[in-house]
């Protein structure tokens, strides 16, 4: 599903190289975790395949179904699949989220070439997707993500990802801020879209989130490159271990 | 010492001789024929206002205004007039101004509310009322303006609005001026709205333009508001010619334990210097100046105020927010004035641009002027591009460039926009804003193309 080669990515307007080749795959119905420390260049990764503009990909490319994204505005990769749930949420003051939700999902149905919804249908869908997550109506009426906790910021998060329903999800560090509860409630909104045909990477510092989402491979990715995978098992290991013997390694 | 004569320009001169051919035919009885006189010989002695005057510093009226169009005579109501006054579809009292002069004829005056009286202002000039030139002169700060000299001199005709103690009116009044555009002319109108003790009210304020003529406008709109009277002006300015000029005064004097908001939408409407004067006539009142200017091509928006705190206890909010686009200007002079009498005064001003591309240029000036000692008063000017931290959010959910800015510059101006109590003039000005960031997104796209 998700193949990237070789990447080699610097900050646009800085001599600063943060990817230094990295290879990756993730598989349809497949959970990836990256674990890795600060400054390895997790958060870069997730900006990099999303479309962020402030970095300069100088090797390498990313496939998303075989098909080369790198060409392509943060918005065509949106519609082709790719779902960024950010660590910080931005917040749009002025527009009310219904508004933003619908504009979302009808902006990728267009690019889809499909029709687009219906009024009811519309809420119809945000309304069950919302009470899964128990998120009230009220917040959906308030401006994007302003004034929302951070633990309702990764909730609409969430929400947006089940509505739009992407069939390669990008969580970024989805469980800083979280308390438990909110933690749980964002994991299980994660586990019900668990499908054959949808891939998720995974990143975050701590094994927490991992005893929730329970991912098939762990990555451990390190000055820019993934240094070591496994299985389940490795995010137990590094929990002991540290990432210190990797940093070394790469 | 030398005494300097300034050269008068060209269209100064033009201003001089119409000046002396209408005098005898403008409306008005003797005090307002010395008030006329007056404001002319001050007019004269300063000229048309220029950039080295510091609250005219960012419009040079005198380079902009290289000539002096015609007078304008009778309203000409042309067919454009009445299909505008028709697409506008407003509810409540509509009047209407058709190149400044009152056109009852396309007014509803039949169905005026209880406790509103309406008459030319003509006609209010010749009347023997004796707080006329109270009336007209407006807040003392506005006295040394010598655009505004130029309208008292000039001032042809518009509306007085006079609304009873303790009316409260459920639908808006409208002020419609349009100017027929059929050929270039300078207009000169005033409006007055006079609103007693305990009165709440809306004044919609719409100026626009229905033929391709350019225009040079210099209108003034007059509020007294009563103690405990709740008023609120709505102003939009559109649909003007690109090298039309429009000087826009509002003079307002507020009474005591009152509220009192302005906001104006200025887009695509050439050249505007807004100037609002406005007192503080009684303590415990609230005033709120506020407004959303959108401008492209070489469009020019100078907002210029002056909030006078004469009495204790006033609170005064401003929010502007300015989007500049192509080589457009942006101009924002605010200034607060707290008189040493003025104790707890509670003020605070904003002015917000954002710049769209290289050739757009904002001015921000912020000033307080703070004589008393227990005041709370502060202000912030920012000048910045859209956040690209938001854009990317947007464009991450699969909202395409043009759109995603769009809806960012619409969250931008907003903001503004939520003051304003009622709901269908809220949406009539979010209309006008979408379809202002419709038309820059869809020229987006075709040159992406």
């Amino acid at each position: 599903m998700l193949e990237i080669k070789n990447l080699v990515v610097k900050i646009a307007d800085e001599d600063k190289q943060i990817l230094n080749g990295l290879n990756l795959t993730v598989n349809a119905g497949e959970v990836a975790a990256i674990m890795g420390p600060n400054g390895s260049g997790k958060s870069t990764l997730s900006y990099v395949i999303a479309g962020k503009e402030d970095y300069e990909v100088l090797d390498g490319e990313i496939l998303l179904n075989g098909e080369n994204v790198l060409e392509m505005e943060a918005d065509a990769r949106a519609a082709a699949g790719i779902f960024l749930a950010f660590q910080y949420p931005l917040e749009i003051p002025g527009v009310a989220t219904m508004t933003f939700l619908k504009a979302a999902m009808n902006a990728q149905r267009r690019a889809r070439g499909e029709a687009e919804l219906l009024t009811p249908d519309f809420i119809k869908q945000v309304n069950a997707a919302a009470d899964k997550l128990s998120i009230n109506r009220d917040m959906l009426r308030r401006p994007l993500n302003v004034g929302f906790s951070g633990g309702e910021k990764k909730r609409m998060e969430i929400l947006q990802m089940a509505l739009l329903a992407p069939s390669m999800c990008i969580l970024d560090e989805t469980d800083s801020g979280l308390d438990i509860d909110a933690l749980r409630i964002v994991a299980d909104g994660v586990n019900a879209l668990r499908d054959k045909n949808r891939g998720f990477l995974v990143i975050t510092h701590y094994q927490r989130l991992l005893d929730h989402i329970i991912p098939d491979t762990v990555h451990v990715m390190a000055k820019g490159r993934i240094v070591k995978s496994g299985g389940k098992e490795l995010a137990l290991e590094l929990e002991k271990s540290g990432y210190a013997a990797y940093a070394e390694a790469a | 010492m030398a005494i300097v004569t300034p050269l008068k320009t060209a269209a100064e001169q033009v201003l001089a001789q119409q000046f002396a051919n209408v005098k005898a035919e403008l409306p008005g009885g003797g005090a307002v024929r010395k008030l006329r006189e007056d404001a002319f010989a001050g007019f004269e002695a300063k000229g048309l206002p220029h950039r080295r005057l510091e609250s005219w510093r960012y419009t040079d009226l005198r380079m902009i205004l290289r000539e002096a169009k015609p007078l304008a005579g009778s309203a000409a109501v042309t067919p454009a007039v009445r299909e505008r006054l028709a697409a506008l579809k407003l509810d409540g009292t509509r009047l209407v101004l058709v190149d400044g002069a009152f056109a009852a004829e396309l007014s509803t005056l039949e169905a005026l509310p209880e406790g509103v009286s309406v008459n030319g202002l003509a006609d209010a000039l010749v009347s023997q009322r004796d707080d006329l030139t109270r009336i007209l002169s407006g807040p003392s700060v506005s006295a040394d303006d010598s655009g505004l000299m130029l309208n008292t001199a000039l001032m042809r005709d518009g509306v007085m609005v006079e609304i009873a103690e303790g009316t409260e009116l459920d639908a808006p009044i409208a002020i419609v001026s349009l100017t027929s555009g059929s050929e270039e002319r300078a207009i000169f109108s005033r409006s007055v709205v006079l609103a007693g003790k305990g009165v709440k009210a809306t004044i919609v304020d719409i100026n626009e333009s229905v033929g391709p003529a350019a225009a040079q406008i210099n209108n003034a709109i007059v509020f007294e508001t009563g103690d405990e009277s709740e008023v609120q002006h709505v102003r939009i300015v559109t649909r003007q010619q690109p090298e039309s000029v429009q000087v826009l005064s509002l003079l307002a004097t507020v009474g005591a334990q009152a509220k009192f908001d302005s906001f104006a939408l200025v887009c695509k409407a050439g050249t505007v210097r807004q100037q609002n004067f406005v007192r503080y006539a009684g303590e415990h009142t609230e005033i709120g100046l506020r407004g959303v200017n959108l401008l492209g091509g070489t469009e020019h928006c100078d907002v210029t105020l002056v909030m006078d705190h004469e009495v204790p206890h006033g609170t005064s909010r401003e929010l502007y927010k300015t989007i500049v686009g192509g080589e457009g200007t942006g101009v924002f002079q605010g200034k607060v004035i707290v008189r040493p009498q003025a104790q707890k005064v509670d003020g605070s001003m904003k002015s917000n641009a954002l710049l769209l591309n290289d050739g757009a240029t904002m001015f921000n000036k912020p000033e307080l002027e703070i004589f008393a000692d227990d005041v709370v008063c502060g202000h912030g000017a920012t000048v910045a591009q859209i956040d690209g931290e938001q854009l990317f959010y947007l464009m991450a959910r699969g909202l395409p460039r043009p759109q995603a800015e769009a809806l960012v510059l619409q969250a931008f101006a907003g903001e503004a926009v939520e003051f304003v109590a009622e709901e269908s003039l809220r949406e009539l000005i979010m209309s006008e804003i979408e379809a202002w960031l419709g038309e820059r997104r869809d020229s987006a796209v075709v040159s992406a193309i």
